[in-house]
C-alpha cells in the first residue's frame, strides 16, 4: 500500500459566464499517481496544467464550486472523499502537511514564528505550550535556521525569503506528518537559497522515511531532488516513471518537448519546438489532448492513448509510447 | 576606434531610504551586441535596465548612448532617443494598456514617433505582428484575451516598431512556461540577426543567459564581480561568487552531478554595505585585506575580468566541492 494513492481524480469547475450559460471546465480529467514512504515524487508541468489542483484535491481541500466527480483519493489506504470533514481536519496539518509557494504571504504577519509554529501543534491540541515551544525550537533547528532561540521571537516580515520557506517547512513538519506536499517550495528564491531549501527538505524525509510530492515547473529541481516523476499536460498524467529515465528516454512526445526546451539543450542541439496554447479547458477534445501540438500525431490519436509502459514503471499516455520519433 | 552602442561610466544610483542599489558599475554595449546582466535579487540589475533607459536619473556616473551624454538629459529631450532605446519588462499583462486592442497598442509607437497616417500605421502593424509570429487575428483581440507568451511577443514588436538600437530586456521569459520561453528566446535572435539590433538581457536565469548572451556580467549587490565572454565566463569563473552561484544552478539533467559550493551567512544589507568587497564577508577564501578595500578587476584574459584579490595570485578557486547524489 502506498502512502498516496490518487486514482482517476476528476476535477471540474462550473462557471456561469456573461451570456448566463453555465459552463464546465474540466481541470482535471483522470490523474493517477502514488506516493510511497521514502520517495520524493516530482509533479511537473505548465501554468494549468493541474498540479495545484491536484495538490488541493491530495489535502481534501476542494471546495465548491470545485467538484470532483469520478477519482479516489487514498490517504494511509482510507480514502479522503468519502471521509466526513472532521476526520480530514484531524490529518490535515497533522499526518499530511503542505508547504506552499509564497512563504511571507503564508505566515501570519501579526504572529512572531514562534507562536505560530506552537499554535500549529496545538491545534491538534497534542501537547503543553513547553513542550510545543521546545519542539518548535528543535524544528527551526532541524531545517537549519541560525540562532533559532531568536528566530522563534521573529516576526515573518523580518525574514528573508529563504529563511521564511524553511519556517514554512517547519511548520509543515511540526507535527511530525507522514506525508509533505510542497506546491512550487523554492519558486521564487535565488538560486544559493532554492539549493539550501531543498537539500533540508531532502535531508528530513530522508532522515524521517516521509513520503513527499514536490510540485514544480522547474525541470532542474525534479532531476536532483526527486527518485520519481508524473509529468502533467491539460489535467492528465502523460508520462511517469523514475526520474533518471524519464529524463534519459522520454517517451511523451510532450516531455520531449519540455526536455528540448530548456537552455542547455537549446544551446546542443538548436531550437526545435515551439510551444502552443493548451486545449480549452471549457471544450475539450476527444483523444489526446496534446494532439494538436504534437508532431506525431496520427487519426489513431482521436482516440485516447491508453497508458503504455515503456520500460519498469515507466509509462506515457501515447499511443506512440517508446517507439522511436 | 569607434565608440560603443552604450556606455555607462562608474554610476551609481542611490534609492531613498538609502538603498545602495548600483554601486559604481562601468559596462559597454557594442552594436548588435546581447550583454547578459545576472545576479540574485538585490544586486541591482533592473535598476540598471531603469537607469540606462533613463527611467530612473543616476546619482551619479555618466551614461553615453550613441556617443551622447543622456545622463542629464531632461525628458523632452530624452524623447525622440526613446525610439531608439526601448524597453521590455517581465511582466506583460501588467505592461500593456489593458483597455487597447493589440493593433493600436503595436500602432502607439508609430503614433509617438513617426509621420505615418492611419492607414500606413494599420499597415505596419500588421506588418509587426507578423515579425514576431503573432496571427493578425490577434491585433483584434484585448490583452486579457491572449496567453503570456503572446503578450510578450506584443511587448516586443511594439519595442521594435521604431526600429531601435539598443532593447533592454528585464527578465522577458522569466513568467513563461519553459515550451513558450523557447519561443521567445528564438525570436529574439532572429530579430537580433535580421536588424543587428543590440541588447542588454537582465535575468536571473543562468542558462537562458548563457544561450542568449555574447558577454556576461554577473553583479553581486549592485557591483560587478565578475565579466567576461559567456562561454569562457560560465565554464571558468573566477570570481568565488560566481564560482558559488553557478554551482547552485541545478541543470535539468539528472546525469549531471551537483558539487556545490556552500555559502555562509547572509547576504549583506544594501542600506548597510561592508568596506572593500561586498562578498568577503560570505567568502570561504577571504584574506584579511578583501574587507580592506573594494579590489579593483583583475584581468584574466580576453575581456575576462574579476574584481577579486586572490585572481591576481592564481589562488581564487574553491576547493572542489563534494559531489551529491
Amino acid at each position: 500500500m502506498s502512502l498516496l494513492e490518487v486514482e482517476d481524480l476528476h476535477v471540474e469547475f462550473a462557471a456561469r459566464g456573461l451570456d448566463n450559460r453555465v459552463r464546465v471546465a474540466q481541470a482535471l480529467n483522470g490523474v493517477s499517481f502514488t506516493v510511497d514512504a521514502g520517495e520524493i515524487v516530482g509533479l511537473v508541468g505548465e501554468t494549468g496544467a493541474g498540479k495545484s489542483l491536484t495538490a488541493l484535491a491530495a489535502m481534501g481541500l476542494l471546495r465548491p464550486p470545485a467538484r470532483i466527480p469520478r477519482g479516489r483519493i487514498r490517504f494511509e489506504g482510507r480514502d479522503i472523499l468519502a471521509m466526513p470533514e472532521r476526520e480530514v481536519e484531524a490529518i490535515r496539518g497533522r499526518r499530511m502537511a503542505m508547504i506552499v509557494q509564497s512563504p511571507l504571504t503564508s505566515l501570519d504577519p501579526l504572529k512572531r514564528v514562534g507562536d505560530q509554529l506552537i499554535r500549529m501543534q496545538r491545534v491538534h491540541g497534542t501537547t503543553s505550550r513547553m513542550a510545543a515551544r521546545e519542539r518548535a525550537l528543535a524544528m527551526l533547528a532541524a531545517v537549519r535556521i541560525p540562532d533559532p532561540e531568536r528566530r522563534l521571537r521573529a516576526w515573518p516580515h523580518e525574514l528573508s525569503g529563504g529563511m521564511a520557506q524553511r519556517v514554512l517547512i517547519a511548520m509543515a513538519l511540526v507535527n511530525d506528518p507522514v506525508l509533505v506536499i510542497a506546491d512550487e517550495p523554492t519558486t521564487g528564491l535565488d538560486v544559493t537559497v532554492q539549493a539550501q531549501v531543498l537539500d533540508t527538505l531532502r535531508d528530513v524525509v530522508t532522515a524521517r522515511r516521509l513520503g513527499a510530492l514536490v510540485i514544480t515547473h522547474d525541470l532542474g529541481v525534479v532531476a536532483h531532488y526527486c527518485q520519481r516523476v508524473a509529468v502533467m499536460f491539460a489535467g492528465r498524467i502523460v508520462e511517469d516513471g523514475p526520474v533518471r529515465d524519464v529524463f534519459a528516454r522520454p517517451a511523451h512526445p510532450y516531455t520531449q518537448a519540455l526536455i528540448a526546451s530548456t537552455p542547455g539543450r537549446i544551446a546542443r542541439l538548436g531550437f526545435r519546438v515551439t510551444g502552443g496554447t493548451p486545449p480549452d479547458l471549457y471544450d475539450l477534445p476527444a483523444g489526446c489532448l496534446y494532439r494538436d501540438r504534437c508532431p506525431r500525431a496520427t487519426t489513431a490519436c482521436l482516440a485516447a492513448p491508453p497508458r503504455l509502459a515503456v520500460a519498469a514503471a515507466h509509462g506515457a499516455a501515447c499511443h506512440y509510447a517508446g517507439e522511436a520519433a | 576606434m569607434t565608440a560603443p552602442l552604450l556606455a555607462v561610466r562608474h554610476l551609481v544610483h542611490r534609492f531613498p531610504g538609502g538603498v545602495k542599489a548600483v554601486n559604481d558599475v562601468s559596462l559597454d554595449i557594442a552594436a548588435g551586441e546581447t550583454l547578459g546582466l545576472v545576479g540574485e535579487s538585490g544586486s541591482g540589475k533592473s535598476t540598471i535596465g531603469l537607469l540606462v533607459t533613463r527611467l530612473l536619473a543616476p546619482t551619479a556616473g555618466e551614461i553615453r548612448f550613441e556617443d551622447q551624454d543622456i545622463t542629464r538629459l531632461p525628458p523632452a529631450a530624452l524623447r525622440p532617443l526613446r525610439a531608439r532605446l526601448q524597453i521590455v519588462f517581465q511582466d506583460p499583462w501588467g505592461s500593456l494598456n489593458p483597455r487597447m486592442t493589440i493593433g493600436r497598442l503595436l500602432e502607439e509607437p508609430l503614433a509617438l514617433h513617426t509621420r505615418l497616417d492611419a492607414d500606413a500605421r494599420a499597415a505596419e502593424a500588421r506588418r509587426l505582428a507578423d515579425r514576431v509570429r503573432l496571427p493578425v487575428a490577434t491585433l483584434a483581440r484585448y490583452p486579457h484575451e491572449l496567453s503570456g507568451g503572446q503578450l510578450q511577443r506584443v511587448s516586443i514588436a511594439r519595442a521594435i516598431a521604431n526600429r531601435p538600437k539598443l532593447i533592454v530586456l528585464d527578465e522577458p521569459t522569466s513568467s513563461l512556461d519553459l515550451s513558450v520561453r523557447a519561443g521567445i528566446l528564438q525570436l529574439l535572435g532572429d530579430l537580433q540577426r535580421e536588424s543587428g539590433v543590440a541588447m542588454l538581457f537582465i535575468s536571473h536565469d543562468l542558462e537562458t543567459v548563457r544561450l542568449v548572451s555574447h558577454r556576461v556580467i554577473v553583479l553581486y549587490l549592485g557591483r560587478i564581480a565578475e565579466e567576461g565572454p559567456a562561454a569562457r565566463l560560465f565554464d571558468n569563473p573566477a570570481h568565488p561568487y560566481t564560482q558559488t552561484l553557478l554551482s547552485a544552478h541545478l541543470p535539468p539533467d539528472p546525469g549531471i552531478p551537483l558539487a556545490r559550493h556552500e555559502v555562509v551567512g547572509e547576504i549583506p544589507s544594501p542600506v548597510n554595505l561592508p568596506p572593500g568587497c561586498f562578498f568577503a564577508g560570505r567568502c570561504p577564501i577571504a584574506l584579511p585585506a578583501c574587507s580592506a578595500a573594494a579590489p579593483d578587476p583583475v584581468v584574466l584574459e580576453d575581456g575576462h575580468r574579476a574584481a577579486c584579490l586572490r585572481v591576481a595570485t592564481g589562488t581564487n578557486l574553491l576547493a572542489p566541492a563534494e559531489e551529491r547524489p
